[in-house]
């Protein structure tokens, strides 16, 4: 029957990277924009222009809406690792549970409580208090990612711990584990990954109601204000990203392997702009490559030694394939964006930032740039430490719950059927308000609201008298 | 490498400090569920406007502690969040499927109109029946305790579908029902008001039928626990407890046929929190039931340390703010758009 083909394992980890996958993007989204929105605001209350309180109030819908769906989809992450991991609960929980639990306690708690005051405060606050509540938020949402990268830095770089006869994990030094060799690139690549995902969907808005020819007041603000960002954190970001693959070399270099598509080690090894990588055949076929490239990026000279995969036994490596093809999306990806604040400043300088068609449709394009290339590093970092849950101490096999693989494959059907009409939906919604716009209210009340949306006429009655007047 | 072990015992402060915030969240999200479990029932649409709008500012930040439940009881005690997360697989999942679909709405059913609301309506209202009820299940089987081999649960995977937790799941959306119903006497007037008002008179009744029956069925569950209630000189010194809660209720009564705004919210709190000591007297000092104690199941001691630092800054803050944030929305909840 069936039941016997169900690994519990595989099912474990496709549910861990499904669920994974689709809480990232809104915490990712949700960074940019809270640190974004922070700017906007503080715009406002510095000038007094309109424009800026319109585009606080059109975002802040949309940032509503995708913190929802993070916190709704991170509480189910806080559960999964006793659920589906619980092995790798009991065994490492004395290590990773305090960096969650500070997590929680210096960032949700945090997070939750100002953000209702963000979006409901308006009028019950003063406006500098609001303003102070953006701060608090943004700043929230950085603490998280440092807790949550620490720990995950830690399954990847594990240090300032001792494996007892017990055969659990105990920590023996804090700062070693929280500040593990890690978690300082990741963190940084991370949360500039995060800017620049924000970045290319706000320049898409904007570069969307350009080429409509509507808000345009508004629009100009989003797109310069994420062309600055593209043209300079996106190649900022390639220098950070080279500095995390020469950490990574030095650390995980088997997941480097996988990245480059390299077998053997040695010296002078091409880089492969395209190739099928054969784990079957242990080589890289088909190949595109420019010779020495790899051993120069990596080591910074033609003669550098390269890892390879073969220096481990095959039960050790890292599934190739997807390591391999996710590196060159992320990075292919950060060279479009890269390629986007060039033009964009050639574009500035001959006066034309604004008026060329073409530059605008590549924008639009470019909106899902981010997501698609954070997730593909995920994919290269997380994959890349297979087949360890705590790189080379933890196996991910021997990590799993005691539960039937009928058990998990229910419940990621559930997931997958819950997630995808939640998000879906979701994504509908912050495309309408996007469709929508800016309200440009010049009356200057409700310089902040939220709640429901203007209702149908033939729906104000329901209700009531005080029915939001548009 | 700091240890506080030799001034402290960790693991009892540690069981203390999760089972504050498990209580914590049991009153908090349990008004906020309660408003969804009692949503469809509303007399009106715009009734169900303001019971959103009573909510909407709070909803996030008290299911926050749901995670610092979770997130402390992975830190502090891995080994019990290692037996009960799999032995409780389904109900936790239906449990975190139902806060999906209900925490969604609040954003959702803002942004649409006509049909669509009423799906997020409907969304809103089921999830928080799912959640409850399975909160209610879950918590009826901790008291049952788990088949456990070594540091692994080792029962079958629908070993948590069982009489007692139905009677627990059940119970527990009354009882959320009645503080939700509470709150909204608090927070709304007029007719929504007088709606909640009724809604709790005929909760009423449920909750003390339910905490009645849960309550006799646990002498039942392990020896232990009968001996702990019905030995003298313990029958004494207990007997204060369901004393009490027969008075709480009695106030709740007349205060629900007056036009007292308050103070049914905080009889109902003082109700839940005298279960909740119960099943706590009941309980201790397990961390996993008749398996595992506090101390058994304790992380290194440096681990719970490193936390308890942690914890002893940044609870008071929270605590400060998220009063703060109760302050700020203080006063009637409107239908208006506008909160």
């Amino acid at each position: 029957m069936l039941a016997l083909e169900l690994d519990p394992v595989l099912l474990a980890r496709i549910q861990f990277a499904f669920t994974i996958s689709f809480h990232i993007v809104f915490p990712a989204f949700t960074i940019g924009l809270a640190s974004w929105l922070a700017v906007v605001e503080g715009l406002y209350l510095k000038t007094g222009k309109n424009v800026y309180r319109e585009i606080y109030k059109m975002w802040i819908k949309i940032f509503a809406v995708c913190f929802g769906m993070g916190v709704v989809s991170g509480v189910v992450m806080s559960y999964q690792f006793g659920t589906n991991w619980s092995v790798f609960s009991d065994k490492v929980g004395n290590v990773i549970g305090p960096l969650l639990g500070y997590e929680v306690l210096t960032a949700f708690f945090l997070e939750a409580s100002f953000l209702g005051i963000m979006l409901f405060g308006w009028g019950r606050v003063s406006k500098k208090m609001h303003f102070v509540s953006t701060l608090i938020v943004a700043f929230g949402t950085l603490v998280s990612a440092f807790w949550i990268l620490s720990a995950n830095s830690w399954m990847q770089t594990p240090q300032g711990f001792e494996v007892r006869a017990d055969g659990l994990l105990y920590a023996t030094n804090w700062m070693e584990v929280i500040f593990n060799p890690s978690f300082p690139v990741r963190f940084l690549h991370m949360v500039t990954a995060a800017y620049l995902t924000t970045a290319f969907v706000v320049g898409g808005v904007g570069a969307y109601y350009l080429w409509r020819k509507i808000h345009v007041e508004h629009a100009k603000v989003m797109f310069s204000m994420a062309m600055l960002m593209a043209v300079f954190v996106a190649p900022t970001q390639l220098l950070i990203g080279h500095a995390h693959g020469e950490n990574t070399m030095e650390y995980q270099p088997i997941k480097v392997a996988a990245m480059e598509g390299n077998w053997e080690r040695g010296s002078n090894k091409p880089l492969y702009l395209f190739g099928i990588p054969n784990e079957e055949t242990e080589s890289t076929d088909y190949g595109i490559t420019i010779p020495n490239g790899a051993s120069l990026i990596l080591t910074g000279s033609a003669e550098g030694v390269v890892p390879g995969l073969k220096e481990v036994a095959k039960e050790d490596r890292p599934p190739v394939a997807i390591v391999f093809w996710s590196f060159r999306v992320m990075v292919g990806l950060g060279v479009a964006m890269i390629l986007t604040g060039i033009l964009a400043a050639i574009l500035y300088f001959r006066k034309r930032l604004f008026d060329v068609k073409s530059f605008q449709l590549w924008c639009m394009a470019m909106m899902p740039s981010g997501f698609i290339a954070l997730l593909a590093g995920w994919f290269v970092t997380e994959v890349g430490r297979q087949p360890f849950t705590v790189y080379g101490v933890v196996r991910t096999a021997e990590s799993i719950s005691p539960v039937i693989a009928e058990q998990l494959a229910l419940s990621l059907g559930i997931f997958v059927v819950a997630y995808t009409l939640i998000f879906g939906t979701g994504s509908y919604y912050i495309l309408k308000l996007i469709g929508k716009g800016p309200n440009q209210d010049k009356s200057g009340n409700g310089y902040y609201e939220h709640g429901q949306e203007a209702v149908a006429p033939n729906l104000a009655s329901n209700i009531g008298k005080e029915g939001k007047n548009v | 490498m700091f240890d506080l072990s030799p001034w402290l015992d960790l693991p009892l402060i540690w069981g203390a400090l999760i089972a504050t915030a498990v209580f914590i969240y049991v009153l908090l999200d349990g008004f906020d569920l309660g408003c969804g479990i009692l949503f469809p029932f509303a007399p009106s649409d715009k009734c169900r406007s303001k019971i959103m709008n009573s909510i909407a500012p709070f909803w996030d930040g008290n299911e926050t502690w749901l995670v610092l439940g979770g997130g402390g009881l992975f830190a502090a005690f891995p080994v019990a969040y290692a037996i009960v997360m799999p032995a409780l697989y389904l109900p936790v999942i239906l449990m975190l499927i139902g806060l999906i679909f209900r925490g969604v709405a609040f954003e959702f059913r803002f942004k649409t109109e006509g049909r669509d609301r009423k799906l997020w309506d409907v969304s809103f209202h089921v999830g928080s029946l799912l959640a409850a009820f399975m909160q209610g299940v879950i918590l009826g089987n901790f008291v049952q305790g788990f088949e456990v081999v070594e540091r692994g649960f080792a029962g079958g995977p629908l070993d948590w579908a069982n009489g007692f937790a139905v009677i627990t799941g059940i119970s527990l959306v009354f009882g959320y029902a009645l503080i939700g119903a509470t709150w909204l006497i608090w927070k709304c007037e007029d007719d929504t008001q007088r709606w909640a008002r009724a809604v709790a008179r005929y909760v009423i009744g449920f909750v003390a039928l339910a905490m009645g029956l849960v309550s006799l069925c646990m002498p039942f569950i392990d020896e232990r626990i009968l001996e702990l209630w019905f030995s003298v000189p313990n029958l004494f010194f207990l007997a204060p407890i369901p004393i009490i809660t027969l008075c709480a209720f009695v106030m709740l009564w007349k205060d629900l046929h007056s036009e007292r705004e308050v103070r049914p919210f905080l009889l109902t709190m003082l109700i839940f929190l005298l279960g909740y000591v119960g099943l706590g007297i009941s309980l201790f000092p397990w961390i996993v039931p008749f398996s595992f104690t506090l101390w058994d199941a304790a992380a290194a001691s440096t681990s719970q340390s490193f936390l308890l630092v942690g914890t002893a800054v940044f609870l008071p803050i929270i605590l400060v703010y998220t009063g703060y944030s109760y302050y700020i929305f203080r006063g009637k909840a409107d239908d208006k758009a506008m909160y």
